[in-house]
């Protein structure tokens, strides 16, 4: 735990992600305006004590509009990357442990999946299934499922060679046990690790696809929309778009850092190098 | 060198290959009647009928899959329905435009990464090495759109430097022009493409220099740098000559991987900046559901990525010839 505590990123992370968290589950609690209601003596204006972060040029307060948009946002990334987990996590999981040609064909797979880039792909999904926060969710698992197959792959094929597995074997566990009791467990650390970083990459992809009008539809107040409205009034009230970009900005900073400071932490070498400089307790 | 290369190719191939059935499958991943999903509900039998037939939806799949690479291989990416051209037209007049600023994108990327990377492994722990990370942390935090309407903002809107919008001469032509003794157009054309290619640029310097960085703290502390200075080589010739040279091969690694992810990126940034490559045809393809464009662009840009790729796989055996005798 004091570990965990003198880890600034880690630290930071966590506040910021759990701040975001809270205003996305209880955003409807947050604040006195409606994401419709309109104050048309208002608009436009910067953060006021009536609108602490201003209002669009419907007078709409942006406070509220971005806190309903963070329970989109982050609802549509935690959907596509626990989705691309589970998936991945098994693809990864079924390929390392049983080899062979089953390996070679999922693997492949893999490789034809990575050969796309990635936001291309997921645009050229949602042509195919349609706007909308269900197929945005799918059509980003589709594109995120290879990272956690990989490395799920790469731990398996490292501990099935291992002795606990082999006296598993011998005392006549079946594959499924093995996978799911034995190897699977070592796969957690790493795993959440991807999973938290690949959050704050799925909040870009989403803004951005929204940002284009692909994501999300209107009027529903999504980041990337609230981004992309905005540029309207950039050359007389930057000041809609400067917010929205920060919300994004913030939030995937906070995955980002959480993400970096939990590899540190369940890293050993990490902790090696902190013992060699003795900062570690 | 030859057989790595021919090994390389190889695998090359069947990926090709491979993508172009991801891409043939996309149409059939819709769901139902592909035909009246994209004429939508209103359509009449008749419309539908003839969709199916112009797309060759009647036809069983394996022979619309040799149909389908029987026109890729004679170049047909097949006909846009609702700018009524050919696919492969619409996407070579854009591309040009696309890949100028991903290429110009990467070249601002390594350069920057490169230095930040470096000055922060030098003095690591140092003032230096905390604002380059900050540097690094919040670059990769950044969407790059956001990222772009701020250069636009400050260049274009407040200090009124560069032009907003739009595109000057092609590069190429602008450079052959500065050449005959016409520099203004290649200035014009520069000043229209700097903020694109820095808005992309900037974000993935962020990711190049955390790893470059990273990379150097290793190379400095192993045992031939030490005898290098032990030798009484100068620090800097030292850090240029031996350490960066060791240190940059993962960067090439990372440059490839990341084209990808530039390549989207691109695609953000034209809709800010009025850059007429393939971003403002990609959105308004899907938007209208135009599958066939959809598929043709998606297929161009895996073709590019694979081809970055592939080169950045030579390039690494070049300079690294473990990787080819391994």
């Amino acid at each position: 735990m004091r570990r965990a505590l003198a880890n600034t990123p880690l630290l930071v992370g966590a506040v910021i992600v759990a701040s975001v968290l809270l205003i996305a589950l209880f955003h409807p609690f947050l604040s006195p305006y409606q994401v419709e209601q309109m104050d048309m003596a208002n608009r436009l204006s910067g953060p006021t004590a009536r609108h602490w972060l201003g209002t669009d040029n419907f007078g709409r307060d942006l406070w509220t509009r971005l806190a309903h948009g963070s329970a989109i946002s982050l609802g549509v990334a935690l959907a596509a990357v626990a989705f691309a987990m589970v998936f991945g996590t098994v693809v990864g999981l079924v390929s390392g442990y049983l080899g062979g040609w089953v390996d070679m064909l999922l693997m492949r797979v893999v490789d034809l999946f990575l050969g796309f880039p990635q936001l291309v792909f997921a645009m050229a999904l949602i042509a195919i299934l349609g706007p909308g926060p269900v197929n945005l969710a799918l059509a980003l698992m589709a594109v995120f499922w290879t990272q956690y197959a990989r490395v799920v792959r790469a731990i398996v094929l490292t501990e099935r060679a291992r002795e606990y597995v082999r006296a598993a074997q011998a005392i006549g566990a079946g594959p499924l046990r093995i996978m799911v009791v034995h190897i699977l467990p070592n796969a957690f650390g790493p795993v959440t690790v991807l999973a938290t970083l690949g959050v704050g990459t799925a909040i870009v992809a989403e803004s951005g696809l929204s940002f284009l009008g692909l994501g999300v539809q209107p009027p529903t107040p999504t980041w990337g929309w609230t981004l992309a409205y905005g540029l309207r009034f950039l050359r007389s009230d930057p000041w809609m778009s400067t917010v929205a970009g920060l919300a994004i900005m913030i939030t995937v900073l906070g995955f980002n850092l959480l993400g970096d400071g939990l590899r540190d932490h369940l890293d050993p070498r990490g902790l090696t190098g902190r013992v060699r400089a003795g900062r570690a307790p | 060198m030859l057989s790595y290369t021919l090994r390389r190719l190889a695998f090359f191939a069947p990926m090709l290959v491979g993508m172009a059935v991801v891409v043939f499958a996309l149409m059939h991943v819709i769901p139902g009647d592909p035909a009246r999903v994209l004429l939508g509900e209103d359509a009449t039998p008749e419309a539908v009928a003839n969709l199916r037939a112009s797309l060759g939806l009647d036809r069983p799949w394996p022979v619309q899959l040799a149909a389908f690479f029987g026109r890729l291989a004679a170049g047909d990416l097949g006909r846009s329905m609702f700018l009524n051209d050919s696919v492969a037209n619409l996407i070579l007049a854009r591309l040009p435009a696309t890949m100028e600023i991903a290429i110009l994108a990467v070249l601002l990327s390594v350069l920057l990464g490169v230095t930040l990377g470096v000055a922060a492994a030098v003095r690591q722990g140092s003032p230096v090495d905390v604002a380059c990370m900050m540097f690094a942390q919040l670059g990769v935090s950044m969407p790059v759109f956001w990222l772009g309407i701020l250069i636009m903002y400050v260049f274009a809107v407040e200090l009124r430097w560069l032009p907003s919008i739009g595109r000057g001469a092609p590069l190429p032509d602008a450079l052959w022009a500065a050449l005959t003794g016409n520099p203004a157009v290649l200035l014009d054309s520069l000043s229209h493409l700097i903020m694109p290619a820095l808005t992309l640029g900037l974000t993935n310097a962020a990711l190049v220099s955390r790893v470059v960085r990273t990379s150097m703290l290793e190379v400095l502390s192993s045992d031939f740098v030490r005898t290098a200075r032990a030798k009484g080589l100068r620090r800097i010739r030292v850090l240029l000559h031996h350490a960066l040279r060791n240190a940059l091969l993962p960067v090439v690694t990372v440059v490839g991987w990341q084209f990808g992810a530039l390549l989207g990126g691109a695609l953000l940034t034209e809709g800010i900046f009025g850059w007429p490559g393939l971003g403002q045809l990609t959105v308004n393809a899907i938007s209208q559901r135009d599958i066939q464009l959809v598929q043709g662009i998606l297929l161009t840009f895996a073709c590019v990525f694979a081809l970055v790729n592939l080169a950045v796989d030579l390039l690494y055996c070049v300079i690294d010839p473990r990787v080819r005798l391994g």
